[in-house]
């Protein structure tokens, strides 16, 4: 670049329109801060009373609708919490199964997350990769997974690494379908940019492709991991050996009708997978929430 | 607001070296649509040609052949210098990139150490009048900085022939006139050679040297003005009875290529 030490200094007393747009930036946050307060009591408010009518209801069957021999089909919700929850029997059933779960589907959804993001990267190399691998992506998204149970049970066995591959299976689709489409969503004129100075076909991945499909990996991540826990649940209730998982654990109490027991282990795997779903939103805020609006 | 005016170009290269030379290029698309037609062009050291022309007359197609984003159909398109700038009609930072980050990014593509790339994406945004903004995330700027920005990216490559695809085509007049003056203050300094496209008659007589005509599709050169008007320009000169009637004349030859007398 040329020598510019000799620079002068101009100041121009023009209309400063576009120079200086800071004085917007304090005004949008000064407007959004009270508004943010408002808008926290009415996203909360809702469906807490929500959530206060079903409580209701379900006390009133409960207490009014079932007999005292039937409760087990509905069981009051404080007895959930003393026998399912708190009872330290119930408790260490539900964390073993709860921790045998957190690892069946988290790395199940690892595994999908990279087998997907590396089958998408390459079909977005060449539309001939595309054309031959996107099929076989639809159909194993297409493939009722109790069809392939028996197979699965054959070849992998009816343990651990069996349930990860459910979660696998069900985990994939998205992250696949995803990413490829945040890959092929690359601004046209950034591509162009990228051409224009000979950037090789990896450093366009690397500092191009990637970055901009972020945004779409990470929805596609949310969507998958709560497809993973589902299909940590589903493979646990298949694949029945070695530790229990949570799904193992609702079948036990489910064959021996102790609601209280299985209401809890509902209960566990649904905040679960709302926790996953929460927790991989903001894993994607926190990654590309300060330049991409991510909802 | 500051604006720095950088000094002239150390290294002065010869004058009347060609730097882009079109001849008889023309460009057929494959449905058969004809977006170019006979299209001689010289651009030399020194000159800053600005091409108006109504929409779809092959603006746009002329610099992207330029660049050696297209290939011309017949015809030879030829640069004098590998040093090429494109500043595209978007800003087209990265939005995951502050301005610092865009705008060291073409320098990073060839590989440059981060010592001096640093060093050079902070002359450049220096000589863009960002200072201040370095850590802003492109969504924080208004579509002038960004332009700026974008401008900045391809001033670190240090271009001898700088190809503007209707840069400030988005901004209001106000942020239009005076990104047209620092252009102006940063193509006598740095001693770059413009090929500038726009609708703009009066910016186009404003900013350059010369001004090519061409009709509509297919776009062919109807007619080139060469501007008397004294570089550095004096932003006055917008209000001179030369400048609007050059002004007018460029304006009735763009309407006679458009088919209207």
């Amino acid at each position: 670049m040329t020598t510019i030490s000799n620079e002068t200094t101009v100041t121009d007393d023009t209309g400063n329109v576009e120079a200086h747009p800071t004085p917007e930036l304090p005004a949008t946050l000064t407007v959004s801060k009270p508004r943010a307060k408002k808008s926290n009591l009415g996203r909360w408010l809702p469906p807490l009373l929500v959530f206060l009518v079903i409580v209701g209801v379900w006390y009133l069957i409960s207490l009014f609708v079932l007999d005292p021999h039937l409760r087990f089909l509905l069981p009051l919700p404080q007895d959930i919490i003393i026998k399912g929850f708190i009872d330290p029997l119930s408790f260490n059933a539900l964390i073993v199964a709860l921790y045998q779960t957190v690892i069946v589907s988290m790395l199940g959804l690892a595994i999908a997350i990279v087998l997907g993001v590396v089958w998408a990267i390459a079909m977005s190399q060449a539309k001939w990769i595309e054309r031959s691998l996107f099929p076989y992506a639809v159909i194993l998204q297409c493939i009722p997974i109790l069809a392939l149970v028996p197979l699965i049970g054959f070849w992998f066995g009816y343990e651990f690494q069996s349930r990860v591959l459910v979660c696998v299976m069900i985990a994939l689709f998205p992250m696949v379908n995803n990413t490829l489409f945040g890959l092929q969503s690359v601004d046209k004129g950034h591509k162009e940019l990228f051409a224009l100075q000979g950037a090789s076909r990896s450093t366009t991945l690397l500092k191009l492709s990637l970055p901009a499909a972020l945004p779409a990996i990470f929805a596609g991540m949310r969507i998958s991991a709560g497809l993973a826990v589902v299909g940590a649940i589903v493979g646990d209730q298949f694949f029945r050996r070695g530790t229990p998982g949570l799904g193992i654990l609702i079948s036990n109490y489910s064959s021996r009708l102790q609601g209280e027991q299985l209401f809890a282990t509902i209960i566990t795997a649904a905040l679960f997978g709302v926790v996953v779903f929460w927790l991989f939103g903001l894993l994607g805020r926190r990654a590309v929430g300060k330049w991409y609006d991510f909802t | 607001m500051t604006v720095t005016a950088p000094a002239p170009s150390a290294t002065q290269a010869p004058a009347n070296e060609v730097l882009l030379d079109f001849s008889n290029v023309e460009m057929t698309f494959p449905d058969g649509t004809i977006a170019l037609q006979g299209v001689d062009l010289v651009v030399k050291r020194g000159e800053f040609v600005t091409v108006v022309g109504p929409s779809g007359c092959g603006k746009s197609t002329l610099l992207r052949i330029a660049s050696g984003l297209e290939t011309a159909s017949q015809g030879s398109a030829e640069l004098g210098t590998d040093r090429i700038g494109y500043v595209f009609q978007d800003a087209t930072l990265l939005p995951w990139r502050n301005v610092t980050a865009n705008v060291e990014l073409l320098a990073e593509l060839h590989g440059e150490s981060k010592k001096d790339r640093s060093v050079k994406a902070k002359e450049a945004i220096d000589l863009v009048g960002l200072n201040g903004f370095e850590k802003h995330l492109p969504k924080a700027l208004s579509g002038g900085m960004k332009m700026r920005a974008s401008l900045a990216r391809s001033l670190t490559l240090d271009p001898e022939l700088f190809l503007f695809d209707e840069p400030f085509g988005a901004l209001d007049e106000i942020t239009r006139e005076r990104l047209n003056d620092e252009l102006i203050k940063l193509f006598n300094a740095k001693n770059f050679a413009g090929l500038f496209i726009t609708h703009s008659v009066s910016e186009a007589v404003y900013m350059s040297t010369k001004v090519v005509v061409m009709s509509g599709r297919p776009g062919k050169i109807v007619e080139t003005f060469d501007v008397p008007f004294a570089q550095p320009r004096d932003p006055d000169i917008r209000f001179t009875p030369e400048y609007a009637a050059l002004v007018g004349e460029v304006s009735h030859a763009l309407r006679k290529g458009h088919g209207h007398s």
